[in-house]
């Protein structure tokens, strides 16, 4: 969002890619994967978390986390991948918050049985962090209608920065469409309702530009309420 | 004229062609190196083929070195490759020093090039030695590993670790391969191109010619294993395993396909023993292809009812990605970068040991439907994860990260 206030209005397509870098630390167990979370960088929660959208994977993995696939996998713990799996990252307003859940639940575990489940040494669940690089696409957008055109067109990169990542930089945590969508009043709350509704964890981005871009056009390109 | 860039548009979409150019922004005029130890043969040689005119395209000044050596410089990398994989392989005082001499007269010819480069980027063991000839360097150096270092022979490693210790970053295929090195290890996953001889869209009548080149009946199923005649392939596992299947299929054919890499000595020995385990079976049909024969491949893999790879190791497995790419379901060796790309019941199967290959291999011919709906998925999983496009997108993100530092986010306005 552009913060000028001359251009308040002004709506500022970005761009982002993100780098995955290995941080060398690895867990075979599950007592070594919490006592990595106690103090792994935020960016490694973040990646394990998200990073999925922007990187090689199935389209519709069994897990949404790499936590709750390295347990149903390496460690074959079907219990505490279902309970992994079900965090939901975007209900965390900070990275801390989501490092204090998945301690909880891994620590819940370990008390639940007196076993200790290894992984193979060529499963081991390594530990990755995000480097995100954000870039401006020199697209800007006046009329909020024009989304309903321009939102197909946008690079997968330029989704993730508007829809997912803007959900971890701004204090309210949500999308950049929406908080642009607020400034003109309430003319467009039923739309920011509905782009409420949509969870972008449980799609890929090339399904969520699908249904953001549908949503657009079905709200802003009959000459309605643009 | 079209410009490679707009004929990737095609195939990649338009949204990712203007990404990759928006990225690169920042990156223009940098100059670029590339060293690798051959021209031909081998992923890393197919890689560099395509990534260096697309950064030219993308306004960096990118350019292709590659070093050269004698027969004991080959034979020490051939070592050094085997031992990173894990053999234990004792490298002599001669051959080591084969080594540092051959990366030491390669440095003198390549001096003016590589200090002045913005970012230079080694790729493997054979030329990692050459920055410490390289002292007075001002851009970033980026060691590229194609290689699966998760079990290294620990001597071999512990030798080379002293040369890559020195680079600003290290890029490894996946996190498993890593090793612990002293500055960020990038992780990306190679890519092919398909606008290549290699993975282009071929006529029918093409693959037919190909077909009736090397005697292969179209009227009976085919399968087909591409690499290098390299024990980590396995091919004489592959044999056992086309054995074991066609006690059930007795008109199955199998196709194992090499090229020879300059940098690889082993290679006639591996072949020798895979012919002895062929047998004279008029079904096996050991193919052993120039370098540059990529259409032959395209249209075998085209040919192919489906594709193996049965590696034992393997550093990412190009090959399986050009297979999925042409709409084949892969068998894979359970191992490395296979595991990313064979999705199991979804793009292919991975399997540990001949046993497991000879099933699958009976189930996929049995389930014809199967067969091609695994197919469908394998070719859009490769569309949307493994095009060259996204590898040239993470070298572009990686060398802006480099050049403004380590923090989380960086935001070039």
């Amino acid at each position: 969002m552009n913060k000028d206030p001359r251009q308040l209005l002004t709506f500022a397509v970005k761009d982002c890619a993100l780098a995955a870098i290995a941080v060398g630390r690895r867990a075979q167990n599950l007592r070594e994967l919490r006592d990595h979370l106690t103090d792994i960088h935020p960016g490694c929660i973040y990646y394990h978390f998200w990073g999925g959208l922007l990187r090689p994977h199935f389209d519709d993995p069994e897990y949404n986390n790499d936590f709750a696939s390295w347990a149903r996998h390496a460690l074959h713990d079907a219990p505490l991948a279902e309970r992994l799996g079900v965090i939901d990252p975007a209900d965390f307003p900070v990275m801390e918050a989501l490092r204090q859940e998945l301690i909880e639940i891994i620590e819940e575990r370990l008390d639940e049985g007196d076993y200790q489940t290894w992984a193979r040494p060529d499963q081991q669940f390594h530990f990755v962090r995000a480097q995100t690089i954000s870039f401006d696409t020199g697209r800007r957008l006046t009329r909020p209608a024009e989304l309903a055109a321009v939102v197909p067109t946008l690079s997968l990169g330029s989704i993730f920065y508007h829809f997912v990542d803007a959900r971890r930089r701004g204090p309210q945590g949500v999308d950049d469409f929406r908080t642009w969508l607020a400034l003109f009043g309430d003319r467009y709350d039923e739309l920011r309702a509905r782009l409420a509704e949509i969870d972008p964890y449980f799609i890929g981005i090339a399904t969520l530009r699908r249904q953001l871009a549908q949503l657009f056009q079905e709200h802003l390109d009959s000459g309605g309420t643009a | 004229m079209s410009s490679l860039l707009d004929a990737y548009a095609g195939v990649a979409g338009p949204d990712v062609i203007r990404h990759l150019r928006q990225l690169a922004a920042p990156l223009a005029g940098a100059r670029v190196v590339h060293v690798n130890s051959t021209r031909v043969g081998g992923g890393v040689a197919e890689i560099l083929t395509d990534l260096v005119p697309l950064k030219r395209e993308l306004g960096m000044d990118a350019r292709w070195e590659v070093i050269g050596g004698g027969a004991d410089f080959y034979q020490c990398t051939k070592g050094f490759h085997n031992a990173l994989q894990g053999n234990r392989v004792e490298l002599s005082a001669a051959l080591l020093r084969a080594y540092e001499e051959t990366n030491a007269h390669n440095a003198e010819e390549l001096r003016a090039v590589l200090a002045d480069a913005d970012f230079v980027f080694v790729h493997d063991p054979q030329p990692a030695a050459l920055l410490r000839h390289i002292p007075a360097r001002r851009g970033k150096w980026v060691w590229r590993c194609h290689i699966d270092l998760s079990h290294p022979y620990r001597p071999v490693w512990k030798y080379l670790r002293g040369y890559v210790s020195g680079y600003d970053a290290s890029i490894f295929s996946l996190a498993d391969f890593a090793q612990p090195l002293p500055h960020p290890v990038y992780l990306i996953p190679p890519s092919i191109n398909p606008l290549t001889e290699k993975n282009m869209e071929l006529e029918p009548v093409e693959i037919d010619a190909v077909r009736a080149t090397y005697h292969l009946d179209p009227a009976r199923p085919l399968v087909l294993q591409v690499s290098r005649f390299d024990r980590f392939k396995d091919p004489v596992g592959v044999i056992r395993a086309y054995r074991l299947a066609k006690a059930f299929i007795p008109g199955l054919q199998l196709v194992l396909a090499g090229g020879g890499a300059t940098d690889d000595p082993e290679g006639d020995a591996v072949l020798a023993e895979v012919r002895l385990a062929a047998q004279d079976d008029p079904d096996v049909h050991v193919l052993l292809l120039p370098a540059d024969a990529h259409r032959t491949i395209n249209a075998l893999q085209r040919a192919a009812d489906f594709v193996l790879q049965k590696s034992l190791r393997e550093g990412f497995g190009l090959t399986v990605t050009e297979a999925m790419w042409k709409g084949k379901p892969v068998i894979g060796g359970d191992t490395g970068g296979i595991r990313l790309q064979v999705v199991n019941h979804h793009t292919g199967y991975l399997v540990s040991t001949p046993e497991g290959a000879a099933l699958r291999i009976r189930y996929l011919l049995q389930r014809r439907e199967r067969l091609q709906e695994m197919g469908r998925k394998a070719r859009e999983f490769v569309r949307e994860n493994f095009l060259l496009t996204r590898q040239l997108r993470e070298h572009l993100t990686l060398m802006v990260g480099l050049t403004h530092g380590m923090q989380d986010r960086i935001d070039l306005g």
